[in-house]
């Protein structure tokens, strides 16, 4: 019983992890549309500590190009866990557990048209996530237009780490996007993100409450979500840029969020830029969460990832670029970033206490990379 | 007077079936090839960053690092 935040890291694994890194990677598709990436290497510390969790690792990634038109690309990513999470400790042990990632991608350069294909694996003691990526990213319009579509299949394995429980998890996911240069100074992009899963949805760990008596949550075994996202990014003043962002998602389980995004950044000194950004998030509950049912019902859960909540981030990041100082390198940059984030629950009591829940998060980033 | 008027009204019917053309042109894309211009920066610390919110949150898809493409290659 050592693991209820495990649920937090078995969905992160891949359930959402494996189909965030996923969907990240087929980003970066689009990011780099018409032009291979270049020759990098990447080196990462990240930690993030709030509400009882503190979750540090290093991450790596390797980027190759060879013959002309292909670029090859390697990442691994660590998440060193210790949870005394709300979860834990109202109902669990806190407890502590690794999370390995793995992923390797290829992009192809033909004409216009940049192709990539990926796969990513993700291990914990009792999680293990498989996914696919395909995707294309297509210049036309003189330049001024990229239209991208991808699509991922994501295969799971939930387990308990104190029984023989196993079941599986089946993920499509399909990706359409559009950017467009509106003028010299301005970029606009629309997204849309479809994600069909079906399989054991909900954490084997965790208990949802009846009357104050706790019992194991029961979730649907099917959800498909629809999310779009409309964001700009402009030139507004010398070397500043404003970046603006809107989210808007709905589920088959009637989860319901906005997302509102700034971001400002200016470079300060010819090789030092400096951003700030600010992130507002609210949703709405899935149908069957509640936080203390009156009855049996066909679903039940009490997951407040799934509860009415809104968060505020604030962050800031601060990036060097220190030219071509370090050994053969041809250029190399450092940069740090540090966020604050307030998450603050409606219907989500802390049973300790009675009172509503909520923390801050601190999230801290240490970043170096060499171009060759 | 009417010749005219035809002439000219087929002139811009004929305008209106022509493609339009990028309005930026490649020189006016100083700015835009501006890395500050880039949706996102630092793939990998965003991806990062997106990680904390995504396993936190019921919402997932079509996060930042999606989208982007400054069309100034």
């Amino acid at each position: 019983m050592a693991a209820i935040e495990s649920a937090c890291s078995r969905r992160c694994a891949i359930g959402r992890f494996g189909w965030l890194a996923a969907s990240l990677s087929l980003g970066c598709v689009a990011a780099f549309a018409a032009t291979l990436p270049e020759d990098l290497a990447e080196l990462m510390y990240h930690s993030y500590d709030g509400g009882g969790v503190q979750v540090t690792g290093p991450a790596l990634k390797l980027r190759k190009g060879f013959g002309n038109d292909f670029s090859a690309s390697a990442n691994y990513y660590v998440d060193s866990i210790s949870s005394a999470s709300i979860d834990v400790i109202t109902s669990a042990s806190p407890y502590t557990e690794t999370r390995e990632e793995i992923g390797v991608a290829l992009d192809w350069l033909k004409g216009n048209s940049l192709m990539s294909v990926g796969y990513i694996r993700s291990d914990e003691n009792d999680y293990l996530g498989e996914t696919f990526t395909i995707g294309i990213a297509q210049d036309f319009f003189g330049g001024m237009s990229t239209v991208t579509m991808g699509y991922l299949r994501g295969d799971d394995t939930v387990m308990r780490i104190d029984t023989d429980f196993e079941d599986s998890i089946e993920r499509n996911g399909y990706q359409l996007g559009w950017s467009q240069v509106l003028t010299p100074r301005i970029v606009a992009s629309l997204d849309y993100e479809a994600v069909l899963e079906t399989g054991f949805l909900n954490n084997p760990y965790r208990s949802a409450r009846i009357l104050g008596a706790q019992i194991p949550e029961l979730y649907p075994r099917a959800r498909n979500s629809h999310a779009l996202a409309l964001r700009g990014i402009g030139m507004v003043a010398d070397a500043t840029s404003l970046e603006l962002g809107y989210r808007w998602y709905r589920d088959t389980w009637q989860v319901g969020a906005h997302t509102l995004e700034a971001a400002l950044a200016r470079r300060i000194r010819p090789h030092l830029t400096a951003e700030l950004s600010y992130r507002y998030y609210t949703q709405d509950a899935a149908s069957f969460y509640a936080d203390d049912f009156d009855g049996v019902f066909e679903f039940m859960a009490r997951d407040k990832e799934l509860s009415t909540f809104n968060s505020h981030a604030l962050g800031m990041r601060l990036t060097w670029d220190l030219g071509a100082s370090l050994g053969p390198l041809s250029r190399s940059s450092v940069s740090f970033g540090y966020d604050l984030i307030r998450f603050d629950y409606d219907d989500f009591t802390d049973i300790r206490n009675g009172e509503r829940y909520g923390f801050d998060s601190h999230v801290f980033q240490v970043w170096i990379g060499g171009w060759w | 007077m009417m010749r005219r008027v035809v002439l000219l009204l087929f002139l811009a019917a004929l305008g209106g079936c022509a493609a339009p053309q990028p309005w930026v042109a490649p020189y006016e894309r100083e700015a835009l090839a501006d890395p500050l211009m880039a949706f996102s920066r630092n793939p990998l610390m965003d991806k990062h960053r997106q990680h904390v919110f995504d396993v936190r949150e019921g919402a997932r898809g079509a996060t930042d690092s999606d989208g982007g493409g400054c069309g100034c290659n």
